[in-house]
């Protein structure tokens, strides 16, 4: 197996009596697109909460590209290299797409209050830089000619778009992503499968919480299924198909 | 407004036009309003002051989208700073130390020299106007620390707490040590003085100020003090604005966890919201103090910070251009209908039927209401929400639709 960019093991998490995850762990090689998967409320979301730093975990140790990380903190966590996006689309909504991108270039750049106000050289070659990468990401994930257009007014499908400029606006090693394909028709699942395989080119790996089983099972190199907060299995898709503990999650044990 | 546009990024050079065109007309403004006498020019500056607050709040409310109730407690942090430092007011505080501390207050002759216990401390220009922006900063990342986790209607009751107790302190601290001479407040601070002419004229000029051969009264000469302090504070703020920083300042104010997710140390940002702002206020209050020559608590009620933030929304929260007009609105047209309703009155009834100040309420709360239903994001709101009107917007979606 190729090198392990994220390493997770023994993440517990509880909230108050109830325990939503236990004992949950995945390992991703790097370049893969690996799928987390399973039933509403098997504690997906709080698993990509706990690994982004917005939960806290109980217990949990957490490794990046071979270095432990603290997930204390959001902003540390970007800084580490993961980026995610959310299940309910979060943009800046009344800042333009391009603005958009560009904060996310915020935790890669460093000009402060003393750069604004004097403009001086560094400072406008650090903001052009940050005009042209965002301006790149746009029109990587295709939606470039909306630069200007306040975000808010995009449509469905170029918000989730602009949600992974704007991740992949930050370098990350690992971009996670939310149920990316949520509300979309088919003719955009086509086109979101087409962008996540762009950006596996790209060499970047992703983290996929998804509930269309058809999208994932023909995009994903590998998935893990959760079901009531533990992971019950682990594979590649055909095996994770055929396996009986997650049919019976599905479908419900006694069919 | 379609004459004037202030939208450098894509009308440079009708926007550099109206500024110079607005500039032009501020500079002759006062000589033309002296001519109607100084108490017009003195109202202008007033407003000028309060441009500057309402900038200053602007970044705070506007910008990073934290509601604050308490902003004049960083004007009058300016102020009072002002008054210690450049009044005889410390001679009064050296007093009050002896009978407690009677070393601290040799420590302190020692350092400043004899002269303070008759004179106190008088600091030039230069040393209180920074002195005043780093320490009211210093109170706003302070009043800021505590408030850090909350938002909207939380954090609007705190820092109205956070307001009401500098005053309520600028009340009181008279006693052990008397810092702030209490509800009397201070007296006989210091003019501001640039370069040896005091702008507050000698004595025996009757209030002229003379630089070179060219005499003018002293509230012109304060007006173009306080207009080139706006200008500064205008050129900052946009600067801040259209940077990496007030990216991540707006960023915080639409989505807080989407921004904290994108790497920005929300903590970090948001102090420096507080304190950037609180220093235009610090600044404001110093001039402020200069200028009246006394300060007392009563100058910073909970109104005095409603009235500003009434600026900030009115003229259109996050748009500078609409900022600086929701001042000057707020700041002047109440004096100016102070001037001129009672006269009008008496020469319409032969008496005065309704009082200046109470129509000034009146009227003041009516255009809060009619401007609140009518033109919710302000007077003057940032162009891109009105630069894709509802039909457009109803095109594009068709178009998508259709694709």
């Amino acid at each position: 197996m190729s090198e392990i960019i994220l390493n997770i093991a023994g993440v517990n998490k509880r909230f108050g009596g109830l325990q939503a995850l236990t004992d949950v762990g995945v390992k991703i090689a790097k370049g893969q697109i690996y799928g987390l998967i399973g039933p509403n409320g098997a504690g997906k979301t709080t698993f990509f909460n706990v690994i982004t730093g917005l939960y806290q975990p109980d217990t949990g140790t957490f490794e990046l590209d071979g270095k432990p990380y603290s997930p204390s903190a959001p902003h540390a966590v970007a800084k580490a290299g993961i980026a995610r996006t959310f299940q309910n689309i979060r943009l800046f909504g009344e800042m333009s797409a391009l603005e958009n991108v560009m904060v996310g270039r915020h935790v890669r750049t460093r000009q402060g209050v003393f750069g604004a106000i004097f403009r001086h050289k560094a400072a406008r070659q650090e903001e052009a830089a940050i005009r042209a990468r965002a301006q790149e990401l746009l029109d990587f994930v295709g939606i470039g000619q909306y630069a200007e257009r306040t975000a808010r007014f995009l449509s469905y499908g170029d918000q989730r778009r602009l949600e992974i400029a704007r991740a992949l606006a930050t370098e990350p090693k690992l971009l996670a992503l939310d149920e990316p394909a949520a509300g979309m028709n088919a003719t955009e699942k086509v086109a979101l499968r087409e962008l996540l395989v762009k950006i596996q080119r790209a060499g970047i790996t992703i983290l996929l919480i998804e509930h269309d089983v058809k999208l994932m099972m023909g995009l994903c190199d590998r998935i893990s299924v959760l079901e009531y907060g533990k992971l019950i299995a682990e594979g590649l898709p055909a095996e994770i198909q055929k396996n009986q503990a997650v049919i019976d999650a599905y479908l419900g044990g006694a069919h | 407004m379609a004459l004037l546009t202030f939208d450098t990024a894509h009308k440079p050079r009708q926007a550099y036009t109206s500024m110079a065109v607005l500039l032009a007309v501020m500079l002759v403004f006062p000589f033309v309003a002296a001519q109607f006498g100084n108490s017009w020019v003195r109202i202008l500056d007033m407003a000028l002051l309060y441009i500057m607050l309402a900038l200053g709040l602007n970044i705070v409310v506007g910008f990073a989208g934290l509601l604050d109730l308490g902003y004049i407690a960083f004007f009058a942090v300016g102020a009072y700073l002002t008054g210690l430092f450049a009044s005889p007011q410390f001679a009064a505080l050296l007093e009050s130390v002896v009978n407690y501390h009677p070393e601290l207050q040799d420590a302190i002759v020692r350092t400043f020299g004899e002269d303070v216990r008759t004179n106190g401390i008088h600091l030039s220009v230069w040393a209180i106007v920074p002195l005043a922006a780093l320490v009211a900063a210093l109170f706003g990342a302070l009043l800021g620390a505590p408030t850090l986790k909350l938002r909207g209607d939380y954090l609007a009751i705190v820092t109205l707490g956070f307001g009401e107790i500098i005053r309520i302190f600028m009340n009181n601290l008279n006693d052990p040590i008397n810092f702030t001479n209490g509800p009397q407040g201070i007296n006989l601070i210091d003019p501001i003085r640039i370069f040896g002419v005091s702008l507050a004229g000698e004595a025996g000029s009757r209030a002229t100020v003379y630089i070179g051969g060219f005499g003018m009264p002293s509230v012109n000469a304060y007006y173009f003090l306080f207009l080139l302090l706006c200008m500064v504070s205008i050129f900052v703020t946009s600067r801040l604005q259209h940077s990496r920083l007030g990216r991540a300042w707006v960023a915080i104010r639409e989505d807080e966890i989407a921004a904290k997710a994108m790497g920005i140390n929300t903590r970090n940002v948001k102090l420096l919201a507080f304190s950037m702002g609180a220093s235009f206020g610090g600044v404001a209050g110093a001039m402020f103090a200069a200028f009246q020559g006394f300060v007392s608590p009563e100058s910073f009620a909970l109104t005095e910070s409603i009235a500003v933030l009434a600026m900030v929304v009115l003229g259109g929260i996050g748009h500078i251009p609409g900022v600086v007009m929701g001042g000057v609105l707020l700041a002047a047209l109440p004096e100016v209908l102070r001037h001129v309703v009672e006269p009008a009155q008496q020469a319409l009834f032969g008496k005065v039927v309704i009082e200046a100040e109470v129509l000034r309420q009146l009227l003041y709360g009516l255009a809060m209401v009619l401007i609140m239903l009518n033109r919710p994001a302000g007077l003057w709101p940032s162009p891109r929400k009105e630069d894709r009107p509802a039909a457009a917007l109803a095109k594009d979606e068709k178009e998508e639709s259709e694709a």
